[in-house]
């Protein structure tokens, strides 16, 4: 089982995504340059948070471009695991990996706090440790997680259960006040049709170790080490 | 030579160098300057690259300790940290930038002071923030126009901050804010950065080995920011201040990050000799610098230096204070190596230079030479003044407090203004703003603690900092308010239970040439210099920052003082919010048993009258700062580190700006709803017990069934603890021998607390999402 976390020029929670995977969850995780179009070995690919290419223009339209994303588009086309947490979720979407766009925060601020998500679909590579309706305690850290989507857009990831995680009070309800930038739905993070492309908001890798506050975000990562464990099983 | 422009005395005036610096030049030569040369030597002997004015006094600063392994001279300080790890950190003023454009001053200043500590070979871990503005809301001398023109700065700021350590990866951990009147016009705006490295690759900025290329790396030298460390930092702001705006330099974040991680990259090769930032005075500083404390030469040639606008003269470039640039000495043979490296990072590296063996710094142009001066006098024999010094009288206004209210009198709606006001209430406005997360080493995050404490992944060690000052009680009395600075951080950082190693000082003064300010430095000066030795915490950097008055108004005199923790296990950090029902509220006070509660009234109401709460509820800034025991904080200090050590507490908070009575309604917040029952015993006035300000005091609670561990502990250091109340559900209810005199329920406290600062920002902000 290999982990590949993309460095774009600007990511900087690459080191944080590779210590949560590679440190806290002991499997082995590597940095992939971004201009490497070779993702041969690689069974799960990560797109960190951070600003790639200062994000002075729209968020993630740079980096889309990267020779890097021609060969995460073929690896997701094969079916391989694909996380975009925060920018790297910005780019999937600019990449058209993932539908819909990001607008500024509701707020007009850079918004960075913990909030709560509920696990919407459980039958996700990146959901599977969890259970529907579980609430998890994770941070954000953003300007632009306002998510919008045109009207059968949201109604497509809906009828496909491809709404991941909403925004919610602790206790687990929808909420406007627990939405932190205005995305549409509460959408805190929404999977590929085909269910191996996941982006989301909030930053799972800062929410797995109790001293940092919050281990919710280890259910993510468990997900894709179990899916990926009973995928080897498999094919074995 | 350069002989376009012929160089006078009175353009060497308009330069800001007095007939006698210009001697002194000249004598250095043994000729006249090039117009390139006198503006090179202006802004190395500006006050804020030579520090003539403070360098006699900073003498009398502690330097020194075993832990100390670089002290000030270098970009930053340096200490152990242990396992071959070392911490960097320095704290840096960006004033009038921030002024003249609040976003872009605010952002060059975090990122200058981030290159100063990569430059060393430490990549920075935290951030933090020690901001000063002027009211946000009308009041006494401060009309509606002018509020508004602060909560503006104030906005700005923070947006800039928080776009700089955001985008490049950076965790704005802490700081503080204040608000007084006296900074209207003048706001401060000090960061304060950390990082970490092996202490086999640290690096320093000296030019070795005769030969060895230069090389320029990073953005473009373009027209911005010339004289910004001559004009802008040193000298005070006129009407025509805004017409300065050109001076303050365009921050690039993105390109920063890309310089850190590629310069750490080259350093780790082993083919980087020696590397300077290009901050103030570009480059200028970095290459007189690099030869002068090398003892060596340096010869560059501007023509093969990157620029982003045609027609830049020599003058210029030299002066262009361009941000996100920094300059390298190579091992020779090595270099194409190097500029392969920076090109992967895409990033323009250009050769441009050599170091030489003849000691001067020797400017080119297209091959003709426009400069060339001795680096080590250019250096290290500019001017040094003893100015003269003459008492300043204290800026107190309302008449200093007679009398105390009366015992039993209700102090509910006061403390509640108390929270409210911008400068006690929650700053979560701000650090949402601020990614404090990234690098996930956050321990104790802003607004838990009373230090902001970052794990250490190497070693699972914990790094605490905190930085405090408190310009208010330094106009009163610079002498005490710079001791109180240092002893608050130092308390702050022991309360997250790490103990105190090393300081770091920013400070903020007026004009050096008036003997008052003078005076007011030099107390400051020997207040920090007896604090830090009676704490053990040697300062290691920081920056002096003058001429910070408006319109011949000087501030407040505000010395910063950032103090750096180490705490053997980040696990065992503590923060201040109370944990459980029932455990018990301990109010520990360094002074011990030594300490005459039946003071003189007198002397209780003169130093209550500089209090916060004198502030907000009296209206009365006078009297003097508390009297402070400098063996009652050390003992308070060690007692918290072992309290910590042991985890004999829960929780741990100082008694600090507001007095006990906000120490235990911050203990509260956050803490679930929680609130305390406290009885406090004992002669002295209510009002006084619940919101004066002395030192060495700190609240803790801790599980009954640990308390005899606790008073066993706190006797072996000395200090007096007392049982004062227990955590207790939905209110917090204070009584002073026997009668109730705050009862309130802990929602309506922290909703006053938690969105005063918004509620003050209000008037024209938008709301936050």
């Amino acid at each position: 089982m290999r982990f590949g976390v993309v460095v774009f020029p600007g990511s900087n929670c690459d080191h944080d995504a590779r210590h949560a995977v590679g440190n806290v969850l002991g499997q082995p995780a590597e940095f992939i340059w971004h201009q490497s179009e070779d993702l041969a070995g690689f069974d799960a690919v990560i797109l960190p948070g951070g600003f790639s290419y200062g994000d002075y223009l729209r968020t993630g339209a740079i980096a889309r471009f990267s020779p890097v994303m021609r060969a995460v588009e073929r690896f997701a086309r094969r079916g391989g695991l694909v996380l975009g947490i925060c920018n790297g979720f910005q780019i999937l979407l600019e990449a058209g990996l993932l539908p819909g766009a990001m607008l500024r925060n509701r707020g007009l601020r850079f918004v960075c706090r913990d909030v709560w998500i509920r696990v919407e679909s459980a039958d996700t590579p990146f959901t599977c440790a969890g259970q529907v309706g579980q609430v998890l305690r994770v941070p954000i850290a953003h300007s632009d997680g306002n998510y919008t989507a045109e009207p059968e857009t949201l109604r497509d990831l809906e009828r496909n259960r491809q709404i991941v995680f909403r925004y919610t009070t602790p206790e687990g309800r929808v909420e406007p006040a627990a939405n932190p930038n205005g995305s549409m739905e509460s959408i805190a993070g929404i999977v590929s049709r085909e269910r191996n492309v996941l982006g989301m908001m909030p930053h799972p890798e800062r929410a797995v170790e109790a001293m940092l506050g919050s281990t919710d975000g280890l259910v993510v990562f468990r997900s894709l080490v179990e899916s990926l464990t009973r995928q080897a099983r498999a094919t074995a | 030579m350069e002989t376009d422009i012929a160089v006078t005395e009175t353009l060497a005036a308009e330069h800001g160098l007095t007939s006698e610096e210009y001697a002194r030049l000249k004598g250095i030569l043994g000729r006249d300057p090039t117009f390139t040369e006198l503006g090179i030597f202006s802004v190395q002997w500006s006050e804020h690259c030579s520090y003539k004015s403070s360098r006699v006094h900073l003498k009398r600063l502690p330097t020194r300790g075993p832990q100390v392994v670089e002290g000030p001279g270098e970009n930053a300080g340096v200490v152990d940290i242990g396992e071959g790890l070392c911490a960097a950190f320095k704290i840096e003023s960006h004033n009038h930038p921030s002024f003249v454009e609040p976003f872009q001053g605010a952002a060059t200043g975090v990122g200058g002071i981030l290159r100063d500590i990569f430059t060393m070979g430490a990549r920075p871990i935290a951030v933090l923030d020690s901001l000063r503005f002027g009211p946000l809301v009308q009041g006494p001398g401060t009309p509606a126009a002018l509020a508004a023109r602060n909560r503006r700065i104030f906005d700005g700021v923070i947006g800039g901050i928080a776009f700089y350590g955001n985008c490049f990866g950076v965790p704005t951990v802490g700081g503080e804010i204040g608000f007084e009147p006296g900074y209207s016009g003048n706001p401060l705006v000090n960061v304060l950065a950390l990082g970490v490295a092996r202490r086999d690759g640290l690096f320093l900025a000296r030019a070795r080995g005769a030969g060895n290329p230069v090389v320029y790396v990073g953005a473009r030298t373009g027209r911005d920011g010339i004289h910004g460390a001559s004009l802008l930092a040193s000298a005070e702001f006129s009407d025509e201040s805004q017409q300065k705006r050109p001076n303050v330099q365009v921050a690039d974040p993105f390109m920063e990050k890309l310089l850190l991680e590629a310069c750490l990259e080259a350093m780790g090769t082993g083919a980087v000799v020696a590397i300077q930032d290009m901050g103030a005075a570009g480059l200028t500083c970095s290459t007189s610098e690099m030869a002068s404390r090398g003892g060596t030469g340096i010869e560059i040639e501007l023509g093969r230096v990157p620029r982003r606008e045609t027609g830049m003269t020599p003058y210029e470039i030299m002066l262009s204070e361009s941000q996100e640039r920094m300059l390298l000495v190579a091992e020779r043979g090595r270099q194409g190596e190097l500029l392969a490296l920076f090109r992967k990072w895409g990033l323009e590296a250009v050769e441009i230079g050599r170091v030489t063996g003849d000691g001067l710094m020797r400017v080119l142009d297209e091959g003709r030479v426009v400069a060339d001066i001795p680096a080590e006098p250019l250096c290290e024999q500019g001017p040094a003044y003893t100015r003269p010094l003459a008492p300043a009288r204290s800026g107190s206004f309302g008449t200093p407090l007679a009398a105390f209210a009366p015992e039993g009198e209700d102090l509910t709606p006061p403390l509640e203004r108390l929270l409210a006001s911008p400068a006690i209430a929650s700053k979560r406005w701000v650090w949402e703003q601020y990614d404090h997360m990234v690098r996930t080493n956050t321990v104790v995050r802003p607004g838990r603690g009373d230090a902001a404490v970052l794990r250490v992944k190497e070693t699972g060690r914990g790094l605490a900092l905190s930085t405090d000052g408190n310009g208010r009680w330094c106009r009163l009395d610079p002498y005490l308010g710079a001791m109180h600075a240092v002893a608050e951080a130092a308390r702050n950082v022991a309360a997250s239970g790490a103990r105190p190693l090393a300081a770091t000082n920013c400070l903020n003064f007026g004009n050096p040439e008036k003997p008052e300010v003078m005076w007011q430095f030099s107390r400051a000066i020997d207040g920090l210099a007896e604090a830090c030795a009676a704490l053990g915490t040697p300062i290691t950097g920081g920056n002096v920052s003058f001429y910070n008055e408006t319109l011949g108004e000087s501030i407040d005199p505000t010395p910063v003082a950032g103090i750096l923790g180490l705490l053997e296990d980040a696990g065992a950090a503590l923060g201040m919010r109370f944990r459980a029902e029932g455990d018990v509220v301990v109010l520990l006070d360094g002074a011990g048993s030594s300490r005459s509660f039946g003071r003189a009234s007198a002397v209780l109401a003169r130093e209550f009258s500089s209090s916060e709460y004198a502030k907000v509820a009296l209206g009365v800034v006078g009297g003097a700062p508390p009297a402070i025991d400098l063996a009652a904080e050390k003992r308070l200090i060690d007692l918290l580190v072992a309290l910590a050590g042991e985890r004999l507490v829960f929780s741990a908070h100082d008694v600090s700006d507001g007095g006990l009575a906000v120490t235990l309604a911050e203990c509260a917040f956050g803490a679930r709803g929680l609130g305390a029952r406290i009885e406090l015993e004992g002669p002295e006035p209510a009002e006084a017990a619940l919101f004066g300000e002395r030192g060495a005091r700190a609240a803790v609670s801790v599980d009954e069934a640990r308390l005899a561990r606790l008073w066993a502990v706190a006797a072996e250091y000395g200090v007096k603890a007392q049982a004062i109340g227990r955590v207790a559900g939905g209110e917090l209810r204070i009584a002073a021998n026997d009668r109730e005199i705050v009862r309130a329920p802990i929602a309506r406290l922290e909703d006053q607390w938690a969105n005063g600062l918004e509620r003050a920002l209000a008037v024209s902000l938008p709301a936050v999402g």
